[in-house]
């Protein structure tokens, strides 16, 4: 980028919100993805869609990439700029512009954090139900670029059931507006789905109107302890079978356990092979009923220990040792990888099972927990990225990781994203008609290649 | 100074200053949780503000990859030492202390700010300081607590972030110190205890500190104040200057160590911080030092903590003080010794007192000692915030436990045009024991 360039930025969102020290490009050059960094050329954030707009116009006849960023909590490199230009940080457009009672709907800008919104509508008896592990750093925006799930996702699904309507600025600089307000919308392609989840290679979002569903108003959780892999399969499936379609359904392994407990001392035998943490919600009476029937589901498949959560407190205990899985992985090496292959959750033994196998085969230190309930699991891989021996085998083991949850007719991300992280694996997914079909699209959308080149659908 | 200074530059002069970080850097995996907790990055909505970009510049250093600067510096001096991060942080990295580290290279490679290095030099001489004090006339940028001043000494040092509206505690005409005997006998002591009294009780806020002799008297406890007591060094040690700290830590643990008391007490969390934690880190690789460090850690209190956890005071002598108050936890209270629930059992145990809790009683005030004085409108508006949750509470006034937090919180009252007073706890436990004697 020139200087020329650098000034015509400061002249459209004004000198202090655009960065270009050493110091400040260097810490817009990751995100929380291991082994991906690059430097930017310069930072810059807008305060509306209008900069917003300029800048892409600027970047686009200039062919200047745009990596666009929030809080850069994000697990696929997604955000990183790769081939430098500029860092489009979306953080000053964090107002909530609306609550919409009687159609049930927020509009806010991409950079609210997502838990703000959620403290915004808590009042109001209402949730914002996608919650990934970061809701309370994450922005609005980079989950909706990233189709963000979370724990409830088996309920509740991902970002992508939540969004209804975007305002975006195309590569062009040219401002776009997708769906609306509308319950029922069937006009046209459904752009909305389609820019939900482009991790910014499409366009940037300003403006998001999203769906809000009343908050539950009872919730109960239970856990089961099995020593026998399958059993725990077969509860999952025992559950769903019984119509009862908890919140959350979460799995942890026996490496995790075994971690876990040595780390927080939460009680767990050391022998079992999985631990089942289960939660329904919603209305009081039939709260009951399904916590009952999931009771009787763990027990008809033999779990070895099962606990009900008699008030907040048996809860929280409860959950103790689900939340300590990620911290009690990544305090084992400095390196952390947190994946999250998905597969059919009647797959789920299976890949856990074969995650196991792949770890022990090439030597490396993986734990898996995850939402058994959609599949959707985190293999965890610990490790040290500045010992390339162990590197080597880390990456073999990744790739039989990811090859091994397509086999079983899973997908490479169940709510990270794509980005760089997952790109070597997408054409083993999607075959040559897909990829070509996607690439197409993101040269129709950006012939000049400026958004976030290089990712989710990889060189074009 | 210059800009070009690299990770080379300083590991020829201390092969050990930043190198032996490396393991602590890379278990940071840069999931940016600590961007919901840290204050500065709340305000400042930039990367480097935050834990996460700062240990990652350390890191770039480290790499060669940005050179040791005075962006760097400036970047490791916006952390209000608050230690929230840490707190948060799922894989345990001790952010705060990497921050100091950070600091500490960037002074070794770069020397102190002249400034800084006049005071700290006043500082290792405790005549010479304890007389500049007295009179009240020298007047360096020694960060916080120690040295708020008059406006007449402004002219002479000027100091980055002395607002001229600014709210600051006057200079006592006589110090804590000068106003009692050494010690201060009762009869029948069932104990007795050392206080550190901490620059700011000393100098400024003696009201505070003859509280604490009240409290103690009333608990049948002799005190000492050991004249040759100095400043425990917390300012010094978190502007990276780490010899100049340990020279201060050492005078104080030998001071302390000659009287062989059976507690040593402070009415600061920051000062007893420093002698529980960071002294015995300071010295922990030089076995004379560490045991007699060790020695003296573990029988410091804070003065709540001790009233209730030592003592345990007898309540029945305490008489009403009807007031409505809200408590602040100084950071170095709740995340430093992890003391919070002791402050809360002696206003709880006022009769007449009623106790109100203000939303997040443990976020920063914004005052993190010298950060206010180098960064006063940053520390501001994270005051502001702390203001708007006790103005919320419609408690009479905050009490706190820290000098520091105390006088950001009358500034930020002040500023907010809240007519509300801002006490150390123990003012409210002696103003109950007062009233008892009426009773």
């Amino acid at each position: 980028m020139e200087k020329h360039h650098i000034n015509a930025l400061k002249e459209i969102v004004g000198e202090e919100n655009v960065l270009t020290s050493a110091e400040d490009l260097y810490c817009y050059s990751y995100d929380a993805t291991p082994g991906h960094a690059h430097m930017p050329d310069a930072v810059v954030s807008p305060a509306n869609t209008m900069e917003t707009s300029q800048i892409l116009k600027l970047a686009n006849d200039n062919r200047i990439p745009v990596y666009t960023r929030g809080s850069g909590t994000n697990l696929s490199a997604g955000c990183v700029p790769t081939k430098g230009g500029i860092v489009l940080l979306m953080t000053r457009l964090n107002k909530i512009l609306e609550v919409d009672l009687e159609n049930l709907v927020a509009v806010a800008e991409p950079g609210v954090i997502v838990a703000d919104l959620n403290k915004e509508i808590a009042t109001l008896g209402l949730i914002y139900p996608p919650d990934p592990g970061t809701v309370a750093t994450a922005t609005l925006g980079g989950t909706v670029a990233e189709n963000a799930g979370g724990l409830r996702g088996l309920k509740y699904g991902v970002s992508k059931h939540y969004i209804m309507g975007l305002e975006v600025v195309l590569a062009n600089g040219d401002i776009m507006n997708t769906g609306g307000k509308n319950v029922k919308d069937v006009s046209g392609y459904d752009m909305t789905k389609l820019f939900t989840g482009s991790e910014g290679t499409l366009c940037v979002i300003t403006k998001i109107i999203t769906k809000l569903v009343p908050a539950p108003e009872a919730k109960k959780a239970m856990m089961a302890i099995f020593k026998d892999l399958d059993n725990a399969g077969k509860a999952v499936s025992a559950i769903i079978a019984a119509k009862i379609i908890p919140a959350t359904l979460e799995i942890m392994d026996n490496a995790t356990i075994r971690t876990v407990e040595d780390y927080a001392k939460v009680g767990l035998p050391l022998d079992a092979q999985a631990v089942l943490l289960i939660e329904v919600d919603g209305n009081p009476i039939v709260v009951e009923k399904e916590a009952e029937k999931v009771m009787e589901a763990l027990k008809a498949n033999h779990a070895d220990f099962v606990q009900i959560a008699k008030d907040d407190a048996e809860r929280d205990k409860l959950w103790a040792a689900r939340r300590a899985a990620l911290p009690a992985l990544a305090k084992l090496r400095p390196t952390t990888y947190v994946e999250d292959a998905t597969v059919p959750r009647n797959k789920v033994p299976d890949f856990l099972r074969a995650v196991s196998s792949i770890a022990k085969a090439n030597n490396v230190t993986i734990g898996t927990f995850g939402h058994a309930g959609d599949g959707n699991m985190h293999p965890t891989i610990v490790c040290d990225i500045r010992q390339p021996e162990e590197m080597k085998r880390v990456y073999k083991a990744m790739d039989e990781m990811f090859s091994a949850a397509i086999e079983l007719g899973g997908t490479l991300s169940g709510e990270h994203g794509i980005g760089l992280g997952k790109l070597p694996w997408m054409e083993q997914q999607h075959g040559p008609v897909t990829m070509n079909a996607m690439k197409s699209i993101k040269r129709a959308l950006d012939p000049n290649l400026i958004l976030n080149p290089g990712k989710l659908v990889g060189e074009c | 100074m210059t800009d070009k200074i690299t990770a080379k530059d300083i590991n020829e002069q201390d092969k050990t200053l930043l190198a032996d970080l490396q393991d602590a850097l890379a278990n940071c995996m840069k999931c940016g949780n600590c961007m919901e907790v840290c204050p500065v990055y709340k305000e400042v909505g930039k990367e480097a503000a935050v834990a996460r970009g700062k240990l990652s510049l350390m890191e770039g250093v480290l790499k060669g990859a940005i050179p040791l600067s005075a962006a760097f510096d400036t970047a490791m001096s916006k952390c209000v030492s608050c230690k929230a991060c840490t707190a948060k942080c799922p894989c345990g990295v001790p952010a705060d202390e990497l921050i100091l580290r950070g600091r500490q290279a960037a002074v070794k490679a770069r020397g102190l700010h002249p400034i800084k290095k006049k005071v700290f030099a006043l500082l290792k001489s405790r005549q010479l300081f304890d007389f500049s004090l007295r009179m009240a006339g020298i007047f360096g940028p020694l960060n916080f607590k120690k040295l708020p001043g008059k406006m007449a000494s402004l002219a002479r040092f000027p100091m980055p972030g002395m607002d001229y509206k600014r709210v600051t505690a006057p200079f006592a005409s006589t110090p804590l110190r000068n106003q009692y005997p050494e010690v201060i006998k009762v009869d029948k002591p069932k104990m007795r205890v050392g206080f550190f009294t901490g620059c700011t009780i000393n100098y400024m806020y003696t009201d505070v500190g003859q509280s604490v002799l009240n409290v103690l008297k009333e608990n049948d406890i002799e005190v000492t104040m050991p004249s040759l007591q100095h400043c425990c060094g917390t300012p010094v040690y978190m502007s990276g200057d780490v010899d100049s700290a340990k020279i201060l830590a050492k005078h104080n643990i030998e001071v302390f160590d000659e009287y062989n008391f059976d507690y040593i007490v402070s009415a600061c969390g920051s000062c007893t911080e420093a002698f529980r934690i960071e002294f015995p880190h300071l010295f922990h690789d030089e076995p004379r030092m560490k045991e007699m460090t060790e020695r003296l850690a573990k029988k410091t209190y804070e003065i709540s903590e001790f009233l209730i956890d030592v003592v345990k005071i007898d309540k029945s002598k305490l008489g009403p003080v009807n007031t409505t108050v809200t408590l602040h936890d100084p950071c170095h209270m709740a995340r430093g010794i992890k003391v919070t629930k002791q402050p809360r059992e002696v206003l709880k145990s006022i009769p007449g007192l009623k106790f109100v809790e203000m939303k997040q009683p443990d976020r920063c005030c914004g005052s993190g000692g010298s950060f206010s004085l180098g960064n006063y409108e940053l520390s501001r508006k994270i005051n502001d915030k702390k203001i708007a949750d006790i103005a919320s509470t419609n408690a009479d006034l905050v009490a706190t436990s820290c000098g520091t937090c105390r006088m950001h919180l009358m500034d930020g009252l002040h500023q907010n045009k809240l007519d509300k007073n801002a006490l150390h706890v123990i003012q409210l436990l002696d103003q109950s024991y007062k009233a008892g004697h009426k009773k």
